[in-house]
This record gives structure tokens, sequence and C-alpha cells, in this order.
């Protein structure tokens, strides 16, 4: 009798719990890119202090995200590479940037120190292509008067997995070079013409540690974080720049922001004089139609508390966060374009 | 000391009462406890042939998703996606050939190196180690089995690579690369990883399976067997070569076929060491793509549907590559026991 009553009660006291909090905070769902994963975790855990709301993503890669998100299976999705207006539209789907961030060439050559080396886009390219074989190759020495290079192979080292970091390197690639935009083009995984290919960050920095002569691309935070030799870019203008929190906002600043074109924009090759070339954005995506409006109104009070709160966490964690006009364009574009099925504004 | 003496034939009765009151009881009760238990048996029955047919169908309902979720893929493609090294996710054109090619040579490279150590390790162990020495060393080569398979390619990434790129390939290429006919299997900076570093750590990973599986076999080998060839003059080798290994040949086979399955699968490990590049070459310094890697590395990430499709069908190729292996092993050793049939 007396086990019966103590488990009615405890089945009771678990009701009442979950009626509790059925009633005090909300879980939303997210899926997608893995790239924003810590900054999204991080921003999760503040926002769970500060409002009771949960968050639960997972970092199941932007192709998963964005399925899920058309799927409806989450509240929203997330994307390292933009989809389009065609696409956007057919699917009913708004996009937005949330966070960005850099992507830094690092290199492992005899005698270069961080900085030291200097290289143009077009360099770049073609050392991707195979083109450029060697370290003390007339077209490299000429920038980089005064430096001994060694004479020694190049080894092109890039990533094996689809990535967004590989989107917005290859991106900026066929912006500088004719010949890659032709031969390769740009996408979360490409034909790469030479080298080889680690999986994930680690596996890029791991082999371009190993291998003197190597050449690879990673996250700025991962090459921060592990004090790879990183070069410095030649930009639009024509300035040489170091990759830094300052030189991404710059380009982050100058980015073309359109909410019509659901703010596809990736800023590789952006004009400005402090610019670094390599940067993007990372993008959330939601239906445009809201059939649970509560879980939507939740989500979006997130993604303007990330906004408004988030500057100095993302920062810590080596993203840049979006510019203030930037985001005053996308909250404004949640009030024309998240709709409830009555067509009234969610947020 | 009044202990009570119960007669022999009661004595069951008062240590276990009543033993089957159910079937000894009246007539009527006899036949509901013999249909209790027709029932319990037909439900038993029902249910470990559910269980059983619970897998055919799991693997058929595989098949059929694979099927129809690579359609898109194989009518772009057709057959020839089986023979184009292109692989091209930007113009959407997709060929199978370079890993397909890794996937089986890197497991080939494995078996080459995995079959002749593991074979040691368990006529050692069943056949020459010291009582004392069998337990701990058997147990270590189970434990091997265990490690996940992250480790083993974190580890050939980290520990491995670096070790075989400074002494290991260099040594390789100057005692190959001076042999015509043989240097294209040595061409290319020692980069430490590669073809061959994904065959040496799929060997690593693949040897504690055959291993133990091959010590497991042997064991079974009678004493009376062995001892008669011992006694006829028969040294270590002759007893191994000539009782012991025709004794155990099918379990031996099933246990080079499990490592094999477990080699053509395999994902991180080789992930981590084989380079991943979408080329093919007859180098086995030079890096190279399994099937089970390119899954793993651009799954997550590929957009478009025909993109998406053609994984699926390396998929789809992974799983006939792994039946037709199974299904070869199996013929196999049904002609090898024709044969025997034949001879005796």
């Amino acid at each position: 009798m007396t086990l019966s009553s103590s488990s009615r009660y405890f089945a009771l006291s678990v009701l009442g719990f979950l009626a509790a909090t059925q009633v005090r905070a909300m879980d939303i769902t997210g899926a997608g890119a893995t790239f924003p994963y810590p900054i999204y975790a991080k921003w999760a855990e503040a926002y769970k202090v500060a409002s009771g709301n949960g968050l639960n993503y997972q970092s199941i890669g932007s192709g998963g995200g964005i399925k899920q998100i058309k799927a409806k299976t989450v509240d929203f999705g997330a994307t390292d590479k933009p989809l389009g207006k065609e696409e956007l539209d057919r699917d009913h789907l708004v996009q937005w940037p949330m966070v960005i961030g850099g992507v830094v060439p690092v290199v492992n050559a005899v005698g270069i120190a961080p900085g030291q080396l200097k290289l143009t886009g077009e360099l770049l390219a073609d050392i991707y292509l195979g083109k450029v074989k060697k370290w003390n190759d007339p077209a490299i020495q000429a920038l980089n008067k005064g430096v001994k290079l060694p004479n020694q192979d190049i080894l092109v080292v890039s990533r094996s997995d689809g990535s967004g970091t590989t989107f917005i390197f290859t991106h900026y690639l066929t912006q500088v070079s004719a010949e890659w935009k032709t031969r390769v083009g740009s996408d979360t995984s490409v034909k790469w013409p030479t080298g080889i290919n680690g999986k994930g960050n680690e596996g890029v920095a791991s082999y371009v540690r190993q291998q003197s002569g190597a050449i690879g691309y990673v996250e700025y935070a991962y090459a921060l974080q592990n004090k790879m030799v990183y070069v410095q870019m030649k930009n639009h203008d024509g300035q040489f720049v170091a990759p830094n929190d300052k030189s991404f906002s710059a380009a982050a600043a100058n980015g073309n922001w359109k909410a019509e074109a659901g703010f596809y924009e990736v800023l590789t090759d952006e004009p400005g004089k402090a610019s670094w070339p390599i940067t993007g954005a990372t993008f959330i995506l939601m239906q445009q139609t809201q059939d649970h409006p509560d879980h939507a109104k939740v989500a979006l009070s997130f993604f303007d508390w990330a906004y408004k709160n988030g500057a100095k966490s993302a920062l810590e964690l080596d993203y840049i966060p979006m510019p203030d006009n930037v985001v005053k364009l996308v909250e404004q574009s949640w009030k024309t374009s998240l709709k409830d099925t009555a067509g009234k504004p969610v947020f | 000391m009044g202990a009570v003496i119960i007669p022999f034939s009661e004595r069951n009765r008062v240590i276990n009462p009543a033993p089957n009151t159910l079937l000894s009881g009246k007539p009527q009760l006899r036949e509901e406890a013999h249909r209790l238990q027709r029932w319990g048996d037909l439900l038993f029955e029902n249910l470990t042939r559910f269980f059983a047919f619970l897998v055919l169908v799991t693997l058929i309902a595989i098949l059929i998703s694979l099927l129809v979720t690579s359609l898109p893929s194989l009518k772009a493609f057709g057959w020839g996606f089986l023979f184009s090294d292109e692989w091209d996710p930007v113009q959407d054109r997709f060929g199978a050939l370079v890993p397909i090619y890794g996937t089986l040579v890197s497991s080939l490279i494995a078996l080459t190196i995995a079959l002749p150590v593991s074979f040691g390790i368990a006529i050692f162990l069943t056949e020459m180690a010291p009582a004392w020495l069998k337990r701990p060393l058997g147990t270590a080569i189970e434990l091997l089995a265990a490690i996940p398979s992250i480790i083993y390619g974190m580890w050939g990434l980290f520990v491995f690579a670096p070790v075989f790129s400074q002494w290991v390939q260099p040594a390789l290429k100057s005692l190959l690369g001076s042999l015509p006919g043989l240097s294209f299997l040595v061409e290319g900076p020692p980069m430490g990883i590669g073809m061959l570093t994904a065959g040496v750590i799929l060997a690593i990973m693949v040897i504690p399976f055959v291993a133990s599986v091959m010590r497991d076999v042997f064991e079974l080998v009678p004493a009376v067997l062995k001892e008669s060839a011992y006694g006829l003059g028969a040294t270590t080798w002759e007893v191994v070569w000539k009782v012991v290994l025709p004794y155990t040949r099918v379990g031996v086979v099933g246990g080079v076929m499990l490592g094999l399955g477990r080699a053509l699968g395999e994902t991180m490990a080789v992930t981590f060491v084989i380079g991943n590049a979408q080329r093919l070459s007859p180098s086995l310094l030079a890096p190279g793509n399994s099937i089970a890697s390119s899954l793993a590395n651009e799954f997550a990430e590929a957009v478009g549907d025909l993109y998406t499709s053609a994984l699926i069908e390396l998929g789809l190729l992974l799983f006939v590559i792994t039946t037709v292996v199974l299904a070869v092993a199996k013929i196999m050793l049904l002609r090898m026991g024709r044969r025997e049939g034949k001879r005796s």
C-alpha cells in the first residue's frame, strides 16, 4: 500500500513538474552547420539562464540542417552556404546571417614566421591549381622581397569533409581567379586539382604542421589557438592585411546585405582598405509560415537576445558579431516575412 | 536427537512438495497445463522466428531504401558510375572508381599484413606459449579489438604517420624505387599518409579479430590428433600445417572474412590517414579515398539531390562489395569441402 501510494505520488510529481516546465519554459530545436556550433551552444547556455528557455542545437552539418528545416522537423536550420533567392522562395524559407567568421591560409615552410609571407588571391589560386609548385617561385618572391624563401615543393592541403570553410575559401578563389572559376568552382566540397585532404580543421592543421612545405586553410579560431603560421592577403583595394577581428569586421561592414535577396552575401573579396578578403557569415533558416508561432517567437527572441548580448562571447570564441546596421535590417525583415498561419507577424 | 526419518520414496515429495501439482492433478487440470505449455512453446517459437526474420527484413529494407534513394544517380550515370574517376560536386558529375579502388586496395594491404601476423599469434598462443602467458596475451589481443576506431585514426595521424614518413617510407622508396617495374608503387613524396598507411592501420585493427578467431578454432583441434602427429615424429610446423590448419580451415576462413568485412567498412580510422584525395594513383604512398571514408566526409554537408544520391549509391556499392566478398568466401569453402570429400 505504501509502495503504491508513494509511486503514485512520484508519478504525480513528475506530471506536475512537466506541466510546470511546459508553462514556464520552452525548448526550441535547431539543426545544421557545425562551424557556428560552439557559439550557438554558448549563447544557448547564457540564454537559458536569462530567460529559462532552452535551445537544443544539433550540429549535423549544413546539408542536414537544410533538409530538416524543409521537413519542418526543427524550429530553425543553420547553414554556412547561403541558399539562393529561388530556393528560398520555392521552399518558403526565410534566411538571415547570424555571425561571421574568417578563413585563414596557413603555411609550414622553412624559415617563414607568422604574418611574414604575403600572397595575392591569384597566387593562392595558382598554388591550389598546382601551377605554382615551389616556395621560391619568382611570383611569390616578387611579393616578398627580403624574405628568404626555401627551395621547397609546395604541398597543398584542403578539407576532405564538406564544410562551410571550404565554401568560403573556394568562393574567394572563384572571385579572384577566372581559371579557378571555370575549372573548379565553389561549393562545400570541390574537386581539388592537387594535394591531400584532411578531415576537419584539425585534420588540415595537423597535415600542415607535419609536412614541411605545406599550405592549408583553416578557420581563424583554429589558426589562432594553435599558433599557426598565417599569411597576409592582398585585398580588393590592393592592401595587404593580416587576419584578425578588425579586418573581418571591416569586410562585414562593407557587405551588400539585402533582405529581399534573403541576405545572400558571401563576404569574399569585399572592398575596403582594412577588409580581410576571405570572410563569410553563417546563416539561419526558418519557415515563412509558422505552424507553431509560440516556438518561432521563442526562437526569434533567442536570436534577438544573441544579437544584443552575444557579441562579447562571440569575440571570445573568435567569431565576429554582425554589424548593427545589418542586425537592424534582419530584425525588420522578421516582421514582414515571418508570419503565423493567420498571417500575423510572429515577432 | 529426534531426527525424523523420512522414507526414501517420500523424500522427494517433502523436499520438493508436489513437484507438478498441475500435471499430476485432475485430468482437467492436466489438460489445462498441457495447453498452457503448448501456448508457451508456440509463443517462444514464434518469437524466435520473428527475431530471426527481423534481421532478414531489415537487410532487405536497407537494400530497398538504398536502391530507391540512389535512383537519381543510377539514372544519371548508369554503369559509367563504376568506371569514372570524376568526383566533382560543383559540376554534379560523380564516379565511384577512386573510392572503389581505394576500398579494395587498402583492405588487400591490410589482409596481406594481418594474415601472417594473426596466424603467428594464434599458433604461438595455442601451441607454444607457456600456460602463464596464454591468458594475459590473449586478453591483451582481445582488448585491442575493443579500442574504438577513432582512436586508431587519431593515433595513426598524430603518432604513426610522422614516424612512417620519416623512417619507413624513405626506406621503402630506396628499396623498391631502384627495382625496375616496382618503382611506380613508391612514387611521390613520403608524406606519411596515403594508401599504405591506411592499409597498415587497418591491418592493426583487423589483427585482433582474425587472431582471436584463429586461436579459438585452433584450440578446438582434438589433442589426440595433434599428439598422434607428434608421436609420429612431426615437427610443430608440420603439425600446424598438416593437422591443425586442415582441421580448422572453415573457422580460419571465417575469421579472415570477419577481418575483411571490418577492413572494407572501416570509416573513421581510414578517413584520418588515407589522404582523402579523389585521384587515382598506382603509388602506395599517394593519397587515395575509400567508400566509407567518402561517405563520412561528405554526407553531412552534401546539398543537392544528385550529390546525396551519388553518395548513397556509393553506400549501395559497399553493400554489394561486402555481399560479393562473403558469397565468394562461402563458395570457396563449399568447393574445399567437396574436394575433401573426393579425396577421402
